[in-house]
């Protein structure tokens, strides 16, 4: 329960950063990313601070045998560099470029109250929704042909 | 045009990764949005409270800020609705696949100097920008 509160106030902590950061105006990410016209540099210094802090956090953080409320850290493990991890992400920077929504600054969006924000939302849940569920047909017709 | 805001991006860049920083330090995970919401679609994952509780927080915090608070948060979309649905979808295949987005891929995996995270970030603010450009400079669009 202690483990469920303290998510739910680090979100409130991510999403005050997403909402005063810019992150969850379209025009400002859209902008940022125009670098021939309209350019705003703000979101770059959003990601420095991100950066920054995470890295001397996690740093900090992850010399400890584990964390407080958990037995062990949850940390990927995968180091390969393979097809869906480009491909997918280079899908993310289109979708990302037409839209001006990435989810992490779409999810603190929905709290604005904005019909985009939550339009969204709705098609890029049905979007993760969808590719998950061609993944597991996919994979489960190759374990039973094998 | 939107303004340059120094003050605000950094201080609100800070919470993020500070955000990042204490859902390691307590639950051990990283602070990204794509697995959040991938793992509270059906079929749920077990471990769902506490991703559901981030993503409540998430949501709340503006709410709260409006509320109590004379901070103003800007926000405009310029595009059009079908466009944002065509985008919406894109982006949920694309982080599905990528495994992860700007908040797991570019704050916490390039703070952990993954080589994966550095890719996938790369790849997707290159692609970000050759859209733009292309949507405004080449199609004249929105």
């Amino acid at each position: 329960m202690q483990r469920t509160i303290l998510a739910g106030l680090i979100g409130l902590v991510f999403g005050t950063g997403i909402a005063i950061s810019g992150m969850a105006n379209p025009a400002k990410v859209l902008n940022f990313f125009d670098v021939a016209g309209t350019w705003d540099a703000s979101l770059a210094l959003v990601m420095g601070a991100a950066l920054l802090v995470t890295a001397i956090g996690y740093r900090v953080v992850l010399k400890r045998p584990k964390p407080i409320c958990e037995a062990s850290f949850h940390l990927p493990t995968n180091r390969k560099l393979d097809l869906p991890l480009i491909a997918g992400s280079a899908i993310f920077g289109i979708g990302w470029g037409i839209s001006g929504f990435c989810p992490g600054g779409a999810i603190p969006a929905l709290g604005l109250g904005e019909v985009s924000a939550w339009v969204f939302v709705g098609a890029m849940l049905a979007g993760i929704f969808a590719a998950r569920t061609v993944r597991l047909a996919l994979e489960q017709r190759t374990t039973q042909s094998a | 045009m939107t303004e340059f805001t120094p003050v605000l991006s950094l201080s609100g860049g800070a919470l993020i990764g500070l955000s990042a920083v204490l859902l390691m330090a307590f639950h051990g995970r990283i602070a990204g949005m794509t697995g959040i919401l991938t793992s509270l679609l059906p079929p749920v994952s077990a471990d769902w409270a506490w991703r559901a509780a981030f993503l409540a927080g998430a949501i709340v915090a503006p709410m709260l800020i409006l509320g109590f608070s004379d901070q103003v948060i800007a926000y405009s979309s310029p595009v059009p609705l079908p466009w944002i649905v065509v985008g919406g979808l894109i982006v949920g295949v694309g982080v599905y696949f990528g495994s992860g987005c700007t908040s797991g891929h570019g704050v916490c995996g390039i703070a952990r100097l993954s080589p994966r995270s550095i890719a996938a970030t790369a790849t997707f603010m290159g692609t970000a920008i050759a859209t733009v450009f292309v949507v405004r400079h080449v199609l004249g669009g929105f």
